[in-house]
């Protein structure tokens, strides 16, 4: 895919830079030739069909990927400019920054305030009083708060599967994250709850770099500012959400957006 | 479900070019009802606005609600279903003003006809240059819905400033006869409302040519056409 390409919009001063980017997963590769950026603080959505690269690409922006055998990464990620496949790079000190959020909530089998307070804890931090006020912060920022307030020492297993993803949001932001990475996080969702947490991501906006894969054409449409279709490990097109929803370049985007393929 | 949505629009596309054939159609019959002093044709006119013509623009206007509803369309999906719904209103309008020109032939054809006393006044011939102005790009807009023709969609709006213009020199000439003769206002009066009924289809008709630009091209191109 051409960089001068007019279907791939150019960020100025993007907070995430992906340049060239080539994933093999030994012979078979993943991602081709990626180059764009992801602007601070606004909503990008990740769309495409099954095995595009979606998933693989969030991935690599905290290096969740890491551990996968016979993984081979080419090219530049950089977070406000700094290569983030360096390897002199700190890994936690990175997936503090880039916080992330999965397709099925994962809460800790321990109380709904130990969730929210683990990552301050293992960052050092024991003052209660601290800890409280973060817990509290956190929980009214994620809309679960007055839903939990008179039970935050209750095992977290005990909330419902939209409570539980909420939980693990205001735990991605317990830890003050630039950047919060979300795969699917309401495809077992049902409509209410997911329209919560899409007013939940649409509430954070603006203080966080949010980047979205979904699967669900008309939730990118709602909650992103900016929409990036892939196909087969290559970026076919990527642009404001408005535009790329009303009048999209490619035919492919075109084709896969009104169902038409994929 | 994607291959239901091209059935479902392949079948509004023809619900609407049908309204828009039927539209038409009563629009020609209007103006030979008012050529032939036929007050029975108008009448005809009338109830075909009111039989037909209203109850297939509902019908359009159900299957666009419809559509938007349980398909949530995007991109030329929604473009074509939001211009379905707009040239669905820009339609029947010009129905009724089609039926507004028969209403006019019926109160004609009980007044006693106008003479003409000038060899200068050009009246019928300036109905009649209009009236083919008009019906012209009435046809040229519905082709180029069809054929998704943005040149010749901006060909018809660039041709709404001739009827204005042919209105315009209608009403004049008028005034000018009434001015001379003004017992034959009333009888002139309702000409002019005709005129005025022709120059408002020519407005529908560049209403739909510009929606029909941004469906084929996204671009909203309302109040920017110039010549």
């Amino acid at each position: 895919m051409s960089t001068t390409d007019t279907a791939i919009l150019r960020i100025d001063n993007p907070q995430v830079a992906i340049e060239e980017l080539n994933l093999f997963y030994g012979e078979s590769q993943a991602l081709k030739d990626l180059t764009f950026g992801i602007p601070g603080q606004q909503v990008t959505a990740l769309i495409g069909p099954s095995g595009c690269g979606k998933s693989t690409l969030i991935r690599c922006i905290n290096r969740m990927n890491d551990l996968v055998d016979g993984l081979r990464i080419e090219g530049a990620i950089t977070i406000n400019g700094e290569n983030i496949n360096d390897p002199s790079l700190d890994v936690i000190e990175l997936r503090r920054k880039v916080g992330m959020v999965f397709q099925k909530w994962n809460p800790f089998p321990k109380s709904i305030y130990e969730n929210i307070v683990y990552g301050l804890r293992i960052a050092g931090i024991q003052d209660k009083s601290v800890l409280d006020e973060a817990a509290e912060k956190c929980l009214k920022r994620a809309a679960l708060w007055d839903e939990v307030k008179d039970r935050l020492h209750q095992s977290a297993m005990g909330l419902s599967g939209g409570q539980m993803q909420r939980l693990c949001i205001a735990r991605a932001i317990a830890v003050n994250p630039e950047i919060i990475l979300m795969d699917e996080p309401c495809s077992a969702l049902d409509p209410r709850s997911t329209g919560r947490i899409e007013d939940l991501i649409r509430e954070l906006r603006g203080e966080y770099t949010i980047i979205i894969v979904t699967h669900n054409m008309q939730q990118a449409a709602r909650i992103s500012d900016y929409t990036a279709y892939m196909y087969l490990g290559e970026l076919i097109e990527y642009g404001p959400t408005q535009r790329l929803f009303t009048m999209p370049e490619k035919k492919e985007t075109e084709d896969y957006i009104t169902g038409r393929f994929g | 479900m994607a291959k239901n949505i091209q059935i479902e629009i392949e079948k509004l596309k023809n619900e609407i070019v049908y309204l828009g054939t039927a539209v038409q159609e009563n629009l020609q019959k209007a103006v030979k009802a008012l050529w032939e002093k036929n007050p029975d044709l108008a009448r005809h006119v009338i109830e075909t606005d009111k039989a037909e013509i209203d109850t297939m623009e509902i019908s359009v206007e159900e299957e666009c609600l419809r559509l938007l509803a349980l398909h949530q369309p995007v991109a030329g999906d929604l473009r074509f279903i939001v211009t379905v719904l707009k040239i669905d209103n820009d339609l029947e309008r010009i129905g009724d003003l089609a039926a507004k020109i028969a209403d006019k032939v019926i109160l004609l054809h009980n007044i006693d006809p106008v003479k003409f006393t000038s060899d200068a006044m050009q009246i019928p011939e300036m109905f009649n240059a209009m009236f083919a102005k008009t019906i012209s790009m009435f046809q040229n807009t519905m082709d180029a819905f069809v054929n998704e023709d943005t040149d010749l969609a901006y060909k018809v709006c660039l041709e709404d400033d001739e009827v204005d213009r042919a209105k315009g020199a209608i009403r004049r000439e008028m005034e000018e006869i009434i001015m001379h003769d003004p017992a034959q206002q009333v009888y002139l009066a309702k000409l002019i409302g005709v005129a005025r009924s022709m120059e408002r289809i020519a407005d529908h008709c560049t209403n739909i040519c510009e929606d029909i630009i941004y469906m084929a091209q996204g671009k909203i191109v309302r109040h920017h056409i110039t010549p």
